[in-house]
């Protein structure tokens, strides 16, 4: 009788603590040699956990790694390629500046002299090129090419250095719905070929698209090993939360009053003095969420800060309940907007919207600092900003419960809901959002989703930008695409599918 | 997890208690300085125990001696307080010297000028205007750094240099007292003068010997106090600290990144310039050149080793003040301790505490989580 031939990958009962968390219990997972596995899981689930270890960025406190059914150490990505594993960020690895084979060869000179190894490259590239599908143009500057070529640079970084089997980390959360379906004939190639492919995701479509088998992590341990054949995407989302989740928000026909927004011929360049917003104009509408659909980089993160009074207009006229702001510094900035009832949703909540340093106490009163309920006549009044953010946690269900602590303490997921929270709990007449679910597990989006849907019911107006399209068509009651600083459509949700939402997108329709 | 990863890297340093931060890391990183002075001392033929211990007891061994080390640690709470302020709002400040040595000319001038006044209402006005002196050397700093981008290290840095010609040019050629040859101004009325602590607690009826410490270390202490309010009790100080952390937030929230960083740097330089307070009217009673003599640059030490917070900072002033108390009469025992090496001594302090400070603080962090997961795997 013949054995089995060993998986690809294997680890067994690998466990990892950091501090009082234990983010790895006993993870056992085996990927068989040549099949396409996804690894899901809400963040904190200990994904990408299990992942770094693998790739060596992180030793683990006990458990074995096996490589074809051979026990290895992996203390560095070094030591990782050298068995065959190969890993593509979720952020790129990329020096901008420098040209696709030299970004190749970054670290596989191979040689004192470049030219050598230059050569060498551009043979085995091209042949891998042709091969899996993954042309690019090996001498332009990797800064100028889209970001779907610049993944597969990425690919064919770890490839060229000999990867078997390859790692990716949320690998489509950039990507148009065309770039993920040619990722995805990538991937199948290569897994023709016999490579074995390891996709870490919180997509659910994705991995019942692509994958063979998948690994569900909750709370750091793995609950299940399944054939993705015979599974769901309800029974996935159930496993990764350890509970129903509803999908879809259920919501009821919107009920538009006056209009709230009104933007005209608005045009918004970047600190670079490029265009950005190219004319655009449209209209929110008290108890309508309206959402802006776009593949990233078309001008809505422009867009959605020029309207929150973070950067200058170059030309138009916004209208907040008919008073036109345009040209009136003195209403058309951050500070003002928030005191004529505006609430901003940042893109980043990281970078922009929280200060990472700060307790959550102090994030939960930012902008908004000045106002007298929180300060006496010098000082500012500490036990009302307290009670605040105490009890806006309550209402969000931020956890861990603590005002205290500080903002980078809480996951992605909290640390949106302590944005959220302030922004909402405000009762603003128009919320503008960007990404409201970006980074956040299954579980919180549903209840981001039903507060926004909530807030939309009690009369407000909700300007949505997100490059989710399940978001966008989820959420909105009109939805406009846009693309290169123009809109270039309005659609209503029931006339839209993805596959037209995407052409559109892309400038092709 | 996923989420921080991706943004920090990986093996994102742990939480560990403040203490660590605060007083372990700095106190080994001054015993490493000790250490190698003493080797140091060892290489020059002198027993360093000796000379190290001496140097404590000229320090603080007596009242005479505590009374030069605070006088020292008066003008580096100035600075030091200074500096931190700037980098409370993401800036660093290198001109502290060049601000205190303009709001001694401040102080100097109020001397001058107020002849028969009695000293509170001299003390204030000097007060007010080094205050204002320094804040006005800093603001041209403050503001090509906030509206045109001229970086602050590189302006504060060629303004230290400017004031100090426009210091010599006034004493060499305005300000210099008729018919003598050293660049100083006359003295001051005596009734003018800051109280010195000896004169100050002889009111009281409690006698200390002589020494150049006056009145201006309250000063410095309330400084402190107000420092604290300020910065984290106040709508405002809480702008500058959300300008300094991040940028793009308060650009969201709507606080001007420019107005926060002209603020900081107000502030920074009023500090900084009441150096002049201390040793103009305080000590040296008329105006004379390179008084400040680095107190400006010992500023950033401190702040750095005080971890710019104003209690880290009162004991990061009197560790320098020490050094400089303490170093200074050092060399009159062992000849061969001259004044080079005591500088060596100090210089290696300020390179441990302040540019090396965080030398020893993975290994620290990672002793502490190794402990803390440990701690926790076994319940």
């Amino acid at each position: 009788m013949t054995q089995p031939p060993p998986p690809a990958l294997e680890a067994r009962g690998v466990n990892k603590w950091f501090g009082a968390n234990h983010a790895n219990r006993d993870v056992s997972l085996a990927v068989p040699k040549g099949t396409i596995h996804g690894v899901i899981g809400e963040n904190g689930a200990g994904k990408s956990t299990i992942m770094s270890i693998v790739y060596g960025y992180l030793p683990a406190d006990s458990g074995e790694i096996l490589v074809d059914g051979r026990p290895v150490s992996v203390k560095s990505p070094r030591d990782a390629l050298a068995v065959g594993i190969g890993m593509v960020h979720q952020h790129f690895m990329l020096v901008d500046p420098f040209t696709v084979i030299e970004n190749v060869l970054l670290g596989a000179e191979g040689g004192v002299t470049l030219a050598a190894g230059r050569d060498r490259a551009r043979k085995e590239l091209i042949h891998l090129a042709r091969e899996y599908g993954l042309e690019v143009d090996l001498d332009r500057p990797v800064g100028e090419l889209p970001v779907g070529a610049q993944q597969r640079v990425e690919i064919l970084k770890a490839l060229y250095r000999g990867a078997d089997i390859l790692i990716l980390d949320e690998p489509t959360g950039v990507l148009t719905p065309q770039e993920t379906d040619h990722l995805f004939r990538i991937l199948r190639a290569l897994r023709e070929q016999g490579k074995t492919i390891i996709i870490i995701t919180h997509k659910l479509r994705e991995i019942m698209e692509l994958t063979d088998n998948v690994t569900v992590m909750h709370r750091g341990e793995v609950v299940a090993n399944v054939r993705t054949a015979g599974t769901s995407r309800e029974q996935l989302a159930e496993l990764m939360v350890g509970r129903k989740v509803l999908l879809r928000v259920e919501k009821t026909p919107a009920n538009p009053g006056p209009v709230v927004l009104s933007v005209e011929g608005l045009r918004v360049c970047d600190r670079s003095g490029v265009e950005r917003v190219k004319g655009v104009g449209f209209t929110v509408r008290a108890g309508e969420i309206v959402g802006i659909a776009g593949v990233s980089g078309n001008g809505q993160s422009e867009l959605l800060e020029a309207l929150a009074g973070m950067r200058p207009i170059a030309a138009g006229t916004v209208r907040l309940r008919g008073e036109d702001l345009a040209g009136r510094p003195g209403l058309f900035n951050a500070r003002a907007l928030r005191r004529l009832h505006v609430g901003h949703v940042p893109e980043d909540r990281q970078r922009v919207g929280l200060v990472t340093s700060f307790e959550a106490q102090e994030c939960a009163i930012l902008g908004y600092h000045d106002e007298a309920v929180y300060n006496g006549r010098v000082l500012m009044d500490r036990a009302a900003i307290l009670s605040r953010c105490e009890s806006e946690m309550e209402a969000y269900d931020v956890r861990p419960r603590d005002p205290t602590l500080r903002a980078a303490n809480f996951s992605g997921g909290n640390q949106q809901k302590i944005v959220l929270a302030r922004e909402m709990e405000r009762n603003p007449d128009l919320l503008l959002v960007g990404q409201p679910t970006r980074g956040v597990d299954i579980g919180a989006i549903e209840f981001i989703h039903k507060r926004l849907v909530a807030l939309r019911d009690q009369g407000k107006a909700i300007l949505l930008v997100s490059v989710e399209l399940d978001e966008i068509l989820s959420l909105s009651d009109r939805i406009l695409v846009m693309f290169d600083g123009h809109l270039v459509g309005e659609v209503t949700p029931e006339q839209a599918d993805e596959r037209r939402l995407g052409l559109m997108m892309a400038g092709a329709a | 997890m996923a989420q921080g990863m991706a943004s920090k890297g990986f093996g994102m340093p742990g939480e560990v208690p403040g203490w660590v931060n605060y007083a372990l890391l700095p106190l080994l990183n001054l015993l490493v300085a000790l250490i190698l002075s003493g080797l140091v001392i060892l290489v020059i033929g002198e027993n360093p125990v000796d000379v190290l211990s001496l140097m404590l007891v000229e320090a603080v061994g007596y009242p005479e001696a505590i009374g030069y080390t605070l006088y020292y640690a008066t003008s580096y709470i100035f600075t030091g307080l200074a500096v931190a302020i700037a980098f409370h709002c993401g800036l660093f400040n290198i001109g502290g010297e060049g601000q205190a040595y303009l709001g001694g000319l401040g102080a100097g001038l109020v001397g001058l000028a107020m002849t028969g006044w009695p000293w509170p209402v001299v003390a204030v006005a000097a007060i007010l205007v080094s205050a204002l002196f320094g804040a006005a050397w800093a603001w041209i700093p403050g503001w090509l750094q906030a509206k045109r981008g001229s970086h602050i290290v590189i302006t504060t840095i060629m303004f230290n240099f400017i004031a100090a010609s426009i210091m010599t040019y006034l004493l060499v050629d305005v300000l210099i007292k008729p018919g003598q040859q050293s660049p100083e101004t006359r003295e001051f009325d005596p009734g003018t003068w800051l109280p010195s602590m000896e004169r100050a607690l002889g009111w009281v009826g409690v006698t200390i010997p002589a020494s150049p410490l006056n009145l201006s270390f309250l000063w410095a202490l309330a400084c402190c106090a107000l420092f604290q309010l300020f910065l984290w009790r106040t709508r405002w100080g809480y702008e500058i600290r959300t300008v300094g952390q991040n940028e793009r937030a308060a650009v969201y929230a709507g606080i001007s990144p420019s107005r926060n960083i002209i603020l900081a740097m107000l502030i920074s330089g009023a500090l900084a310039g009441f150096v002049g307070v201390n040793e103009i009217l305080g000590v040296q009673h008329r105006i004379l050149l390179n008084f400040t003599g680095g107190v400006g640059f010992v500023g950033i030490a401190v702040a750095l080793m005080g971890r710019n917070h104003p209690v880290g900072i009162i004991l990061a002033a009197l560790l320098f003040g020490m050094l400089a108390q303490g170093g200074g009469q050092v060399s009159f025992e062992y000849p061969n301790v001259n004044r080079e090496l005591v500088m060596v001594i100090q210089g290696l302090v300020i390179l441990f505490a302040g540019a090396l400070e965080n030398l020893f603080k993975p290994q620290v962090e990672s002793l502490f989580r190794r402990r803390g997961s440990r701690g926790e795997g076994r319940s």
